[in-house]
């Protein structure tokens, strides 16, 4: 894509990249808008869209009312009417209130109308856990929206593809949930808004290793970044796959990774219990079984509610949960 | 348990409403200038008096007659009907052509106490918050009058669902404050059983517990009770389908639930007119039950408005929705940053309207309370913040394996083989000390 103005690269929190993305997709497209709770003054609790309303108006950064649902429907409307709405749920576990326009409408409009509209509605959601919030602030539920046929879901896990990615959503035909790891917000990297990026859907090595391949997306993949590293002082190469995209998986290269490593262990803080990483796990057992030397093993949140703030590190896989799993596979 | 369904209830109830419930939809108001606590020259109940007005003919299932002209967001103001002030700001005890309250000088001196313990239990959570022992807080700076005025216009046997600012009505409702702080520190979700003290657990998804208690109340209505439930929500939450569609089944079945809208202005940063155009209590004609406004700063507005509407529920009168008209002194919670979106005027003009300083006004100009009285109730708010502060330091952190406790009522394969294995997990770290506390990874 062209981008109109293109600032030099520059260190960028995910939060900042996110909002500099907001603000290039704005100048590029007037059809493009932001809706939300508390989007425009105050700029979002996280001040993701701090600025916004200040140089693109009331018009197209909207504080909405309080209502969730109301808002994906309305911006489904938005869409039909030919913008292209960027909606912010405040918070992951405030999205369920819109999960019937959601899945019953925003999914399946294109296929119910023969292909002939397109809702290109992006859902950012600030999701996961690691803040120490109170309830409903902290959960992960990719793998409810990424069960749905007409969505796509992707996550990033750093300043450059925070920036890319948002923008190639927005770019989209398709409505797209764009998960934010949250407590990573803050985390800096370099964003280069002239540089050309890969495909939305398509994972990424993030470290290469050879002994064992880690695959995960979001927030944990700075936890096997660091489990890697760990892993190396003890004398074992973990290669890292930053999936970037949960619908769809990009899993070609998650094979082409494990041919050579010829193990596999998921990450997700989302229940391991019919999570993404079951997914991964069934695919590239299948294409991958004559090479595997271990059965892919997934690590990630337990059959419970998300805990009290108090029991999050215990509940949150770690690096040592990690690297515990990395040890039982490799003891095959 | 809470639904009590003695025969001398169900009598009540059906006396109310002639055996059925009332309000068949589109019958035609019976009175369109009765207001919805019963017409003009109803005698409200005083404190404390826990007796319902069982022989009360239905009142009008209109909303309070429109003071001539259609109003906007702004109207019902103080000086109309349509705005039901006992007590004005400067404390000078007024009337109201429908609503009053008679009270003892022992209940006003109640009512003080109420208030200001409240406040400082509030004060004193947010200084611990400030301090690092809670994660966050909800201030309920402010709307002191609000909650308390409906909280202490409740019976034992009435059920209460609050928000996560309903730290008043919790102390009318001799909930322990210290368990208020659980889920605020990170402890627990919850934290209290709600039938205890009936008051359900705070709610964090806005909007959700409105049709919990209208659910609730539809229950208690099928048990021939006559205890009232209370459903507190917030201006921003008007905006929720969840709202909506609680007024409706309410409506539809002539539910006994109160619904009780702490309009304190602000959804986090956005005001009042984001969420609607026509005042809150307006809402309540379209749904076709009463609705009114109240002044949220006077407490006897609050608990004269809040006991007719108790009544009506306890008579078979159906729902009603009270608009308290209030403002959040404090930021939304401990993480906002209020400045961002409004005036430092705005906030002057409010503190004019003081809730509590209004009916120590009262008090010392009526001489219901001397000095000695106010020093002491200063001296019990001293030794509530002491307990506070000392109860949040010894509050103990929650088990580990408290994660996998209370998922399924009846148990669940997975989440016993989970709990086995992170048990066995944790256990591996036992032998290499120090280990185990670098989990987290961040
Ligand atoms: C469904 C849902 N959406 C968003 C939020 C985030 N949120 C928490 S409080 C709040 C504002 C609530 O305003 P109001 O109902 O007026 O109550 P107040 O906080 O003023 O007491 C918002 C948007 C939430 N808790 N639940
Ligand atoms: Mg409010």
């Amino acid at each position: 894509m062209a981008a109109t103005t293109a600032p030099a690269a520059r260190k960028l929190p995910i939060a900042k990249a996110i909002n500099e993305s907001l603000r290039a997709a704005m100048e590029a497209d007037p059809k493009v808008l932001v809706m939300g709770e508390d989007v425009g003054k105050l700029g979002g609790v996280f001040r993701v869209t701090d600025g916004l309303q200040k140089d693109f108006g009331e018009e197209r950064v909207i504080d909405t009312p309080l209502a969730e649902s109301g808002i994906v429907g309305t911006a489904i409307g938005m869409a039909l009417r030919g913008y292209r709405p960027v909606v912010e749920i405040q918070f992951d576990g405030f999205v369920f209130p819109a999960y019937d326009q959601i899945v019953t409408q925003l999914a399946k409009m294109h296929a119910r109308a023969l292909g002939k509209v397109k809702v290109p509605v992006v859902i950012r959601i600030p999701y996961a856990g690691g803040i120490g919030a109170v309830e409903h602030h902290s959960e992960s539920p990719e793998a409810l929206f990424a069960h749905v046929a007409g969505l796509k879901c992707v996550s990033p896990s750093n300043s450059a593809d925070a920036y890319w990615m948002l923008r190639q959503a927005i770019e989209c035909d398709d409505p797209v949930i764009f998960f934010e790891p949250k407590r990573r917000y803050w985390e800096k990297g370099e964003v280069d808004p002239a540089a050309i990026p890969g495909p939305l859907h398509q994972a990424k090595v993030a470290k290469e290793g050879t002994a064992l391949t880690l695959a995960a997306y979001g927030p944990m993949v700075k936890v096997c970044l660091e489990a890697a590293a760990a892993a190396e002082e003890e004398g074992n190469s973990l290669e890292v796959v930053d999936l970037r995209s949960i619908s769809p998986i990009d899993f070609d290269t998650v094979q082409r990774s494990v041919e050579k490593t010829r193990r596999l262990v998921t990450v997700h803080e989302a229940p391991v219990f019919l999570g993404s990483g079951a997914e991964v796990a069934a695919r590239l057992t299948e294409r991958c079984f004559y090479h595997l030397e271990a059965p892919v093993l997934r690590v990630g949140g337990f059959h419970a509610p998300y805990p009290p703030a108090r029991l999050e590190d215990e509940y949150l896989p770690g690096l040592d949960r990690v690297l515990d799993a990395v040890d039982r596979a490799l003891a095959y | 348990m809470t639904v009590e369904s003695t025969a001398a209830r169900e009598e009540a109830r059906r006396s109310g409403t002639g055996g059925k419930r009332a309000a068949a939809s589109g019958e035609p108001s019976t009175s369109r200038s009765a207001s919805p606590g019963g017409g003009k020259g109803r005698a409200a109940q005083g404190a404390g008096n826990k007796q319902g007005a069982a022989k009360k003919k239905p009142a009008a299932k209109k909303a309070p007659a429109k003071s001539g002209k259609q109003a906007k967001g702004s109207a019902a103001q103080p000086g109309g009907d349509d705005f039901v002030q006992l007590l004005t700001p400067e404390g000078e005890r007024v009337h109201h052509p429908s609503y009053d309250v008679d009270l003892s000088d022992e209940e006003l001196r109640g009512l003080y106490r109420d208030m200001v313990l409240t406040r400082r239990f509030d004060a004193e959570a947010t200084s611990l918050q400030r301090q690092g022992e809670l994660g966050l807080w909800a201030s309920l700076l402010g709307q002191e009058a609000a909650q308390i005025g409906s909280g202490r216009a409740l019976r034992t046997d009435d059920y209460v669902f609050p928000t996560y600012r309903e730290h008043g009505v919790a102390w009318c409702r001799d909930v322990d404050p210290t368990l208020l702080l659980g889920m605020f520190r990170g402890v627990n979700n919850g934290g209290w059983d709600p039938n205890t003290n009936n008051f359900h657990l705070y709610t964090i998804v806005i909007g959700s517990q409105v049709l919990h208690a209208t659910g609730y109340a539809m229950g208690v209505a099928k048990d021939g009770a006559d205890s009232a439930v209370v459903a507190y929500f917030g201006d921003g939450a008007s905006s929720q389908g969840d709202v909506a569609e609680a007024f409706t089944f309410a409506s539809v079945y002539n539910a006994p639930v109160v619904f009780f809208c702490q309009n304190n202005q602000w959804a986090i940063s956005e005001p009042t007119d984001r969420q609607t155009r026509v005042p809150i209590y307006r809402r309540a004609d379209g749904f076709g039950f009463p609705g009114v406004r109240v002044d949220g700063n006077d407490v006897l507005a609050c608990l004269a408005v809040t006991k007719a509407a108790v009544e009506r529920a306890r008579t078979g009168e159906g729902p009603m929705l009270i608009e308290a008209f209030t403002y959040r002194m404090g930021a939304h919670t401990t993480s906002d940053d209020p400045t961002r979106y409004r005036t430092d005027e705005e906030h002057a003009s409010w503190e004019a309207k003081d809730p509590i300083a209004r009916l120590r006004g009262y008090l010392e100009r009526e001489g219901r309370a001397d000095e000695a009285y106010f020093a002491a109730v200063e001296e019990e708010s001293e030794a509530m913040g002491k307990h506070v502060r000392e109860a949040i330091r010894t509050m103990p952190d929650p088990d580990t394996m408290a994660i996998f406790e209370n998922v399924y009522a009846d148990g669940h394969a997975l989440v016993d083989e989970e709990r086995a294995q992170f048990a066995r997990y944790l256990s591996s770290f036992a032998d290499a000390p120090a280990a185990g506390s670098t989990q987290g990874g961040h």
